[in-house]
Parts: structure tokens; C-alpha cells; sequence
């Protein structure tokens, strides 16, 4: 089963830059993707046209049923609810703690109290992040502000989390633990994960499938791939 | 139940707002508040004005005074062509002898000099009091009455009164127009000072569309936030107009110059201004906020 199908799709910016052309990819279920290429390769763009910041110029986006260009702005919660998204720069309240910031999430979905309080915990649970509850981001390293945006982004138990460059911000060390969970996430809870990285260690390392941008062209699209000269 | 619970957490985060931004819920309420005490005056000074042609044009009416000769049947003809008059709404005949007792009781000058004259040596005349349907053309109808038969002269504020209704009407578009600049401006004002608020909160807005929150989620702790504003906006508004015009009204002792012109009584006058300022402040707030709002909503 394919989660996400993406049909011929061009993406010009108003501006007259073109970041895709003709891009024809299926994502499967459960699969873990890691979308690599250089700067202006189309990484982030493509990732904007899958949580609908973007809409692509020609062609159709499908995720999880939903043709995502044909959403309007005002129907746009009803894909993001169905995805997480994790950004290189956490994007977190600061006047929260931890748990707000990822309560936040379920409360403005309207979700019950105690529903929220049980599964707030188990994704900070997830993220290893149960001991520190009440401190407020500042008082945390990047990475486990990080693992805080990643635990807000699964708690409502989406099926897809795009990563945009998630650990862009981060040492090589912190960098794994984030892979870690981002791969525990993608095992236990069966979540096709879609990373935007330019971090070769990374992408070699954990030998997932790997899609490769070169100047808005799909270059390559293998499964258990590496991070090769190609894909500068 | 989930609608109850959204708005239980839209109205939190509203106050929350309210009182962190505290100098910018200042300035938005400061603003209203001033906007509110003009709009308050005008509103009350445009529905007096009202008032005031309101009872002008009740209290008048045409005199046609009959000729001395004229008799019963004349009376009656006269008053036949009268009621097909168009514009005529009610007659009334007052004798001679009527209008005299009328008269002494006004003025004891007229008391002693009526009382030498017999009815036949009386310069008084029968009249008819006409009322008109509209002021407007009230001209046009005592002239039509001039021809009948038998009226020697009619008589009506003769331009005076028509002057005075139709300075009151242009009064009164005045403040109907100042009403509405004051209301566009103060919204204009309030979009601006809430966009600072949201602006501040952008960051905010951007997250909770990430995590999936509709649009009318989003918007409604705004939208209350300016329905607060513009209530605490228009506390001194209230309480200025209402002892205002409550001291105003005592200090003239209900008209202005002479009895023609009277004020409307405080009560209920005064709650329904209040209750128009507090309409009015609510919704400027709210279409406020609303606007300044809506352009977070396109990322």
C-alpha cells in the first residue's frame, strides 16, 4: 500500500524558480525515507508540498487519500492532522514547558483532558523525555528540544512524520540519538517517516531508502541506499 | 461536548491574552474608550434631535379661520372639502366661544380684555385645527385650504417650523455620519493594535496550524479577545453618558430654550444608549480582531 503518491508534479515559485520538475515517486507504508540533495536540490520543497505549505504548479500530490493540492486553506487541518512534521528548528513554545508544548498539540484539536495527559506521556515516554515535564525549552539542550518537537509531532499518532533537516542543528552524537528515535518511532509504531538530511553519516549508517534530488529532478530512488558523489 | 470544551479553552486563552499584552490591551481599549464616549454623545444628541422634530411635527398643526357669515351648512361643506384633502389627517372644529375660555386661561391679560367683549363684537373666529399626515407639505396643503369657500385665512408656522424641522433632519445626518466614521476609523485602529498582539504571536498561530488546528479554532480566542477589549472598552463610555446626560438633563431641566425643544427622559433613554455602546464596542472588537487575524491564516 502506498501512502504517498505524487503524479507529475512541477513546482515553480512565483518568482520564476522552478524547485521540481516532473517528479513521479510512490511512497510505500511504513517505509523510511531519507530525501537527500544538495542546496536548492528541491528537499525542502518537496517536504513543503507533502504538509501543504507549498502546492505544487502542475500535477497531483495524493497522502493518506487526500489530494493535498486541491485542499483549501481552509480544509488544510484535515491533512495535518493525519501528519507530524519536525522542523531543523524545533519551533517549540518557549512560555510552555514540555509537557504544554506537546499537550498543545491534542488541546487545540479539542481533544479530552485525561486523553491528552495519557498520551502526552507516552510520547515523551517515546522520545525519553518523561523526567523532564515541566521544564521549559530553554532549559534544554538542542537536542532534546528536538526530541520534544518530535514527541509533539507523534502524539496524536499520525501515520506519516516528515522531518525536515531535523538534525541540522545538531552535533553528530546528538544527530543519532535523534535517529534512534526516529527509527524506534518508525518500528514500534509503524509511521512512514520522510527526512529531508544532508548528513552523509547519517543516510550511510542507517541504510534506509533513500530519494535523491538533483536540481529538481528525481536522480535516484533506491531502497537501502547511500549517501554518493551523485547525490552532491 | 467537544464545542463546549474548544470555547471553555477559547475564552481562557482569551483573558490569558488580554493580561499578558497588558500595554497593548491598554491601547485598544484606550482607543475604544474614546471612540465610544463621541460615539455615545452623537448617539444621543441624534436621537434627541429626533425627538425633538418628532414632537414639533405633532404639536403642529393648520388654523383656518372661518368667515364671520358662514353658516352651519358652510361649516359642514367646509368641513367636507377639508377631509378630501390628501394630505389631511385630522380635523378638528373649535367655536368661538371655545377659543375664548381657551385663551383666558392662558394669560390673565387676555382673561380681563375678553371678558368685555360679547360673543358678536368678538374678533375671535370659528376655527378648524387640521393635522397633516406630512410635515413636508404642509405648505402645499394650506394652500389648497386658502381656496375653500369660505376660509378667510389660514395659518401654520409659516416657515419658521420648516426651517427648524429641516435644520433638525440635517443635525441629525450630521451624527449619523460622524456615528459611522468614528465606528470604520475605531475598527481600523483596533485591527492595528491587535496585529501587534497577534504579531507577537505568530509563532504561535504557525504551530497550531501545524499540529492541526482549524482555522475557527484558531480564530476564536482572537475573536473573543476583541469582544473583551471592546467590553472593557466601554465601561467609561457608559458611565459617562449615563450620569452625563443625566446631569445635562437636570442642569436644563428637561428642554433647550424654549418647551418646544424637549430632551428625552433619562429613563429608559439612558440604559439604551448604554446598551447601543456596548453593542457597538463588542463588535467593533470583534471585527477587529477578526481581520487582523485572518492574515495568519495562510500558511
Amino acid at each position: 500500500m502506498d501512502l504517498i503518491k505524487i503524479k507529475h508534479v512541477d513546482k515553480k515559485y512565483k518568482n520564476g524558480v522552478t524547485a521540481i520538475y516532473d517528479l513521479d515517486v510512490s511512497i510505500e507504508k511504513g517505509s523510511f525515507v531519507f530525501v537527500i540533495g544538495g542546496s536548492g536540490s528541491g528537499k525542502s520543497t518537496l517536504i513543503k508540498m507533502l504538509y501543504r505549505e507549498e502546492k505544487p504548479t502542475k500535477g497531483q500530490i495524493i497522502v493518506g487519500g487526500l489530494d493535498v493540492a486541491k485542499l483549501r486553506n481552509k480544509k488544510v487541518y484535515k491533512l495535518r492532522r493525519k501528519i507530524g512534521i519536525v522542523f531543523q528548528d524545533y519551533r517549540l513554545l518557549p512560555k510552555m514547558t514540555v509537557y504544554e508544548n506537546v499537550a498543545f498539540a491534542l488541546e487545540v484539536i479539542g481533544a479530552k483532558k485525561e486523553e491528552i495527559r495519557t498520551k502526552v506521556l507516552k510520547a515523551l515516554e517515546e522520545v525519553g523525555l518523561k523526567n523532564k515535564l515541566h521544564n521549559y525549552p530553554d532549559q534544554l539542550s538542542g537536542g532534546e528540544q528536538q526530541r520534544v518537537a518530535i514527541a509533539r509531532a507523534i502524539v496524536n499518532g499520525p501515520k506519516l512524520l516528515l522531518c525536515d533537516e531535523p538534525t541540522g542543528n545538531l552535533d553528530p552524537e546528538k544527530s543519532m540519538e535523534i535517529m534512534k528515535v526516529l527509527e524506534d518511532i518508525n518500528k514500534s509504531r509503524g509511521t512512514t517517516i520522510i527526512m529531508a538530511t544532508h548528513d552523509k553519516d547519517i543516510v550511510n549508517k542507517l541504510k534506509k531508502s533513500v530519494l535523491v534530488l538533483k536540481d529538481g529532478h528525481l536522480s535516484k530512488f533506491e531502497k537501502k541506499g547511500t549517501y554518493d558523489h551523485e547525490s552532491n | 461536548m467537544k464545542a463546549i470544551r474548544m470555547l471553555g479553552r477559547s475564552i481562557r486563552d482569551a483573558f490569558k491574552s488580554v493580561i499578558r499584552n497588558f500595554s497593548l490591551s491598554l491601547a485598544s481599549i484606550s482607543c475604544i474608550t474614546i471612540t465610544l464616549i463621541i460615539v455615545a454623545i452623537a448617539i444621543m444628541a441624534s436621537f434627541n434631535v429626533n425627538n425633538f422634530t418628532e414632537e414639533i411635527e405633532k404639536d403642529l398643526t393648520i388654523v383656518a379661520f372661518i368667515d364671520n357669515d358662514a353658516k352651519e351648512e358652510d361649516i359642514e361643506n367646509i368641513k367636507q372639502d377639508l377631509e378630501n384633502i390628501e394630505n389631511v389627517d385630522k380635523i378638528k372644529m373649535i367655536s368661538k366661544q371655545e377659543l375664548k375660555e381657551q385663551m383666558k386661561k392662558e394669560s390673565e391679560v387676555f382673561n380681563k380684555v375678553l371678558d368685555g367683549w360679547e360673543d358678536n363684537e368678538s374678533p375671535l373666529k370659528d376655527t378648524f385645527q387640521i393635522k397633516v399626515k406630512e410635515v413636508e407639505k404642509i405648505g402645499n396643503t394650506a394652500d389648497k385650504i386658502k381656496k375653500i369657500d369660505k376660509i378667510s385665512v389660514v395659518r401654520y408656522g409659516e416657515g419658521m417650523v420648516e426651517k427648524l424641522i429641516s435644520a433638525f433632519a440635517s443635525i441629525k445626518n450630521v451624527t449619523y455620519g460622524v456615528v459611522v466614521a468614528l465606528v470604520i476609523v475605531t475598527i481600523f485602529l483596533i485591527i492595528n493594535t491587535i496585529k501587534l498582539t497577534i504579531s507577537a504571536r505568530k509563532r504561535e498561530i504557525s504551530i497550531m496550524r501545524l499540529v492541526g488546528a482549524s482555522n475557527f479554532t484558531i480564530k476564536t480566542p482572537f475573536i473573543i479577545e476583541g469582544m473583551i477589549l471592546g467590553l472593557l472598552g466601554s465601561i467609561i463610555p457608559i458611565i459617562f453618558s449615563t450620569y452625563g446626560y443625566l446631569m445635562f438633563y437636570r442642569h436644563f431641566d428637561g428642554y433647550i430654550m424654549t418647551q418646544l425643544i424637549q430632551l428625552i427622559k433619562p429613563e429608559p433613554f439612558m440604559y439604551t444608549t448604554a446598551l447601543i455602546v456596548v453593542v457597538i464596542g463588542m463588535i467593533v472588537g470583534m471585527v477587529g480582531s477578526a481581520s487582523a487575524v485572518r492574515r495568519y491564516l495562510k500558511i
